[in-house]
Order: structure tokens, then sequence, then C-alpha cells
């Protein structure tokens, strides 16, 4: 077997076991705890709460002008990183192949140069986040082996991708393995750390923007 | 539910009260404080949000920092991966001495006011974990030993954090009446109506208690409705709450609760203070364990539902002013738009602050700071972005309906030598009533 035949064949299957077990394990964990019955008669009713958890979930992607002065450089420079990562994903020709495969749906695909050019884009940004991560005082207080662990396994399947898409070293198998293995280990490692938010955000803004829209206030 | 902690007595912890402390937090824990805990992506914004980190630059002072120990609790004895944490000790535990260095991160330097919550990308209720951080504190009698602890204590064995009395309460109501010359409706059998009154109104503020009476005697005239203060429940300030005392807090708010199904109210009026209103609107019924007979509302509610229907008629009032936001009742209280209606109907020139409304910053006395007295420097830095603030709107008056807030403008105005008069709400409505 062909380290490009195990990146596809058992290494794919069992990343995505790994990764379906420790979410389904993650969520019911939280789940099963006991919830306090909230009998203060709310603001408003389930409808105008379901709305509400729905906004928060779409304005949080872009702070209240207050905070802007004080966050800007937070923002653009995940925003971007987000962006590029999105991009890249649903724009870049083989993954749409791959999710046609899985999902039967396909859409155009983005020129290779573009994806290129974002590729580049967001590894800047991911490098500057890292940067800030190490300098600022308050990131570097909060931070964890999780934060630079899971910064690691994103950054390699951008690097990898990126590197495959000109086929500049190692020659196109070989990179290629490298790539869907970066990714695989990224997947695996989804459930355990923060790279988890990528579901969690829904969750958790959807919850606060209900428990908010409850009371009547600022979501 | 627990006796009397030693909150106010200062103690030398040991292993037992983290012990004691993390779990009262763990027990506390439901989906969505664990959805919280588990959502954190370390990205910092919170600290840019908050009044003490944005005044200091002390990277200590960052909202989510403040619950970090008990984070690390969640993770090694409750999280999904707790085994794992064990088995590998990811996280160490804390130390007696650490958790003891955590008091002045929960109390002195938050207010709870919210600010924080509402950048947060991920969703995260930062002021209700520091809220759930601080019963734990309390449980293991880890409360800042001073004057927040010594009210606390005094108002979990009397019911009044000044240790008032029911015979006392209804001289001092009969006092105010005679000397502002406004009847005084006390421990009436029935009532529509009943008003709660804040310690700080009492101590500090007694004109705005004849306020509260005057104009429920001029909604009574124009609706018939009836009203009573009533003395078996009547102090909502509840310090217990901003000390992180459960059993106190609870005892508090059922007193009131009961002393209102006693008189068969149909509103409950809560006075002009924020946190007692937001314990009161969502937890009084939690502690009741059920729906409660009669609705609750602030007393700017009131307010600016009584302009709007005709029960409360007044007479313009032309001024300038600038209205400060309790985080309590704006933020987090859902109350930004009566104020403003108040403003309107009595024709006041509104300049906002920078920021007003739900963004506002807090005072920075809010959640029970006011009462530590060695915050005192921390929380004249944080009432700086206040005083800035008010300045930039250019008007000499600012209105508030809050008064712990009132109190925190009143002393740092004194500090700082303003001219600015700090004036309630509620009064400035009782002063222009249309007979």
């Amino acid at each position: 077997m062909t380290l490009l035949e195990f990146a596809r064949g058992p290494a794919w299957q069992a990343s995505v076991l790994i990764l379906i077990a420790g979410v389904a394990w993650r969520l019911v964990a939280m789940i099963l705890l006991r919830r306090r019955p909230q009998f203060a008669a709310p603001r408003h009713g389930l409808p105008q709460r379901i709305g509400g958890g729905a906004r928060t979930i779409l304005t949080r992607f872009m702070p209240r002008r207050a905070f802007w002065p004080r966050i800007a450089v937070s923002v653009v420079l995940s925003a971007t990183f987000h962006i590029g990562l999105g991009v890249i994903i649903f724009g870049g020709a083989p993954h749409i192949l791959v999710i046609r495969q899985f999902t039967g749906l396909s859409w155009p695909s983005l020129p290779k140069g573009v994806i290129v050019i974002v590729s580049g884009v967001t590894l800047a940004s991911m490098i500057a986040l890292l940067l800030r991560r190490l300098n600022h005082p308050v990131l570097r207080l909060l931070s964890t082996a999780d934060d630079y662990l899971s910064w690691l396994l994103v950054f390699l399947p951008v690097l990898t991708g990126m590197l495959l898409s000109g086929e500049t070293v190692g020659g196109y198998g070989n990179l290629l393995a490298l790539h869907i293995l970066s990714v695989e280990l990224m997947v695996i490692w989804l459930p355990f750390g923060k790279l988890m938010h990528a579901g969690l955000v829904f969750a958790g803004r959807g919850l606060m923007g209900m428990n908010f829209s409850r009371k009547g206030a600022a979501t | 539910m627990n006796s009397a902690p030693p909150a106010a007595k200062a103690i030398r912890p040991d292993d037992a009260h983290v012990a004691k402390a993390m779990h009262s937090f763990l027990a506390d824990i439901g989906p969505s404080s664990a959805l919280a805990m588990d959502s954190c992506i370390h990205c910092g914004r919170c600290a840019e949000a908050c009044q003490f980190y944005v005044q200091t630059g002390d990277p200590r002072y960052t909202p989510i920092h403040k619950i970090a120990p008990f984070k690390q609790a969640y993770e090694r004895e409750m999280g999904p991966f707790a085994f794992a944490y064990k088995l590998f000790g990811l996280t160490p535990k804390i130390s007696a001495i650490e958790l003891m260095q955590w008091q002045e991160l929960l109390y002195d330097s938050c207010n709870m006011c919210g600010r924080c919550s509402l950048i947060c990308p991920m969703g995260i209720d930062i002021a209700d974990l520091v809220e759930q951080a601080r019963h734990a504190m309390f449980v293991a009698g880890m409360t800042p030993p001073d004057f927040l602890g010594l009210l606390a204590e005094k108002e979990q064995v009397t019911g009044s954090p000044f240790g008032l009395t029911s015979p006392q309460m209804r001289d001092m109501l009969h006092d105010i009446g005679a000397k502002y010359g406004v009847v005084m409706r006390v421990d009436e059998a029935k009532a529509d109506i009943v008003p709660t009154l804040s310690s700080i109104d009492l101590k500090t503020y007694p004109s705005s208690m004849a306020a509260t009476a005057k104009i429920l005697n001029h909604i009574g005239a124009n609706t018939g409705l009836s009203w009573t203060f009533r003395t078996d429940g009547f102090d909502a300030d509840n310090v217990a709450l901003t000390a992180g005392d459960r059993a106190g807090q609870r005892k508090i708010t059922l007193g009131i609760v009961r002393a209102a199904i006693a008189c068969g109210a149909k509103t409950l009026v809560m006075p002009e203070c924020g946190h007692s209103f937001t314990e009161m609107r969502w937890e009084a019924a939690n502690a009741y364990g059920q729906e409660l007979p009669f609705r609750i509302v602030q007393i700017t509610e009131l307010l600016a539902e009584g302009l709007a229907d005709g029960g409360i008629r007044v007479n313009k009032a032309p001024q300038t002013a600038t209205y400060h936001d309790a985080c309590q009742l704006s933020r987090r209280g859902g109350a930004t738009a009566a104020p403003r209606l108040i403003l309107q109907s009595l024709g006041v020139d509104l300049h906002e602050m920078e920021d007003g409304g739900d963004a506002n910053w807090c005072c920075g006395g809010g959640g029970g700071v006011a009462l530590i007295k060695r915050a005192q420097p921390l929380r004249d830095k944080a009432f700086a972005i206040k005083q800035r603030q008010v300045e930039a709107t250019g008007a000499d008056k600012v209105f508030i309906s809050c008064s712990g807030c009132r109190q925190t403008l009143d002393h740092g105005g004194k500090a700082i030598g303003w001219t600015r008069e700090v004036a309630s709400l509620l009064e400035l409505v009782a002063d222009n009533l249309r007979n």
C-alpha cells in the first residue's frame, strides 16, 4: 500500500470515525447535563426568541461599532483567515470533486491561480495571528497548547495544498498524500480541542441569542 | 440550604475551601455554561470590552481569565474529556493561595456588567459565569472580608444589609412621608401595586422613596389602582446576589415574593436599582418554583407605561441632559427604551453619550464593587471612562435610573470636583407631575 493509498483509504476512514465519535461524545456530555427550569415570564414569545438566536448567529460576525476601535486588527485578521479557508475549501476544483463524490453536489470552481493567491493570503493572516498570539499580553496569558496545536493542524493543510497546486516540491503523489494526511490530522483533532468551535460557534451564539431575547436584553 | 458562611471573616484558605468552591461551581453547571466553557477560542476580545483591562492594561483583568480556575476544574472533573485531563495531569489542581488571588479578579475588578458578553464572538455570557464563580467563592468563605461581605452576612440574618427591622422600616417610611409631604401607604392588607425599596435609597436618597409614593398616589388618582409598601419583604437591594450568597439571595427574593402575594399584588415594582431588577425579574420565579401570580417591572418601565397610557401625566421640563444606562437595566435587562421615552415626554434635550444605550460603559461601581473599599483605586480608573463619556456630551446634568450608579457618580464626581448634577429619573417625573 502506497502512502497515498493509505491516506485515501484506512487513514481517511479512521479519521472520519474518530471525528464522528468525538463530536458525538462531546455533544452528548453537554446535552445530558441537568437543565434548570425557567419560570420567569419571558418578555418575548418563542418565535421571537428563535429569531433572536438566528440573528445573534449572524450579527456576531460583525462586532458592534462601539467595539471596532479596539478589536479591528483581531477581527480583520481572523475574518481574512476564515474567509480564505472557506474560499479554498468550497472554491478549489479538487475539493469540489471530493464533495461531489460524497454528496453528489457540485458547483463551478474558481481558477487555480485565484486559489493559490487566496491560500497565500490565508497563510499570511495565519502567521500574523500566530505572531499576535505570541506577543499580545492578553493572548499570551490565555493561550494553551491547544491554541498552538490547532493553529499548526490548520496551517499544514493550507500550506501543503498551496504547494500541491504548484507541484513545486516532492512530486504530485507524495504531496497529495501529505496534504490528505494533514487534513486527516486536523479532522482527528477537531473534536478534542478548539477546532470544535467550527460547530460550537453556532450553538453558543444561538443559545445566547435565545436566552437574551427572552429577557429583551441586547444580543 | 447552607447557613451563613464566614463571608466577612478573614480566613486562611486550605484545600478544603478549594474543594468546596469547586464543588459548588460544578454543581451549577448546565448545558449552557458547559457550552460556554467549551467554546472559548482565546481570542482575547473580551479584554477590550472590559473597563478594568482597558484602563490598566493588566491582562489579568481579561474577563474570561477571571474564571480560569473554575474552567480548569470543569475540564478536569466534569468536561467530556475529564478522564484524559486526569490521566495525563493536563490541568493541575489549583491551590488555596492561588484561588484567593482570584478574589480580586472575581470581585474587585468585575462589575458583572456584561459588556464582555456582548463582544464575545462565541456567544459566551462571561458575566453569568462570574456570578457562578462568585457563588463558589462565597460557599468557600472567600468573599472579600470587608463591607460587601459584612453587608451580605447581615442581610442573610435580618433581611436587610443595614439590619433594619420591619418596625424600623415602617417608621422610616412614615418619617419620609412627613418630611416630603407625601401620603405613604405602608403594610396595607390589599394593593394592586407593591413597590420595593433599595437600602441605598433609604440611607442616601430618601427623596426617591417620596418620589415613588408621589407617583403611585398620582397613578392611583388617575386609574383607581391601589398601592402599598410592605415591610415584611421590602429590601430589594439583594447585596447577597453580588456577594455570591445564594442562600441569602433566595431568602431576600422569596421574602419580597411572599409579601406581594400576601396583599394580592398584580404588579411588583423594582426600585431604581440595576441588579435587584435582574434578580427579581429573572430569578424570583425560579426561587419560588413556579410562575409568579404578579408581573415584575422596573420603576422606569412603569413610568414609561404610565406616560403612554395616561396613568401618569406630566408637565414639560425642558433642559439639556445626558442619561447613564445602568448595565443591568439596559444591556442586560431590556429596559433601554423606557428612560428615553420618559425623557422625551418631559421635553428633555437628551445628549446621548458615545456608546450610550446597550454598549454603554459601566460606572465602575456595579456588581458590588462599590462595596469593596480596597477596590476604590481600581474603581476610580473605571470611573474615568464614565467621566470622559459624560463630559463629551456637554450636558451639565446626568439622569440615572439606578441608585448604585447614582452613588458611584456622586462620589466619583465629588472626587474630581464635578459641577454636574447627578439626578434620578424617577424624581424628575415626580417633580413634574400634572395634577
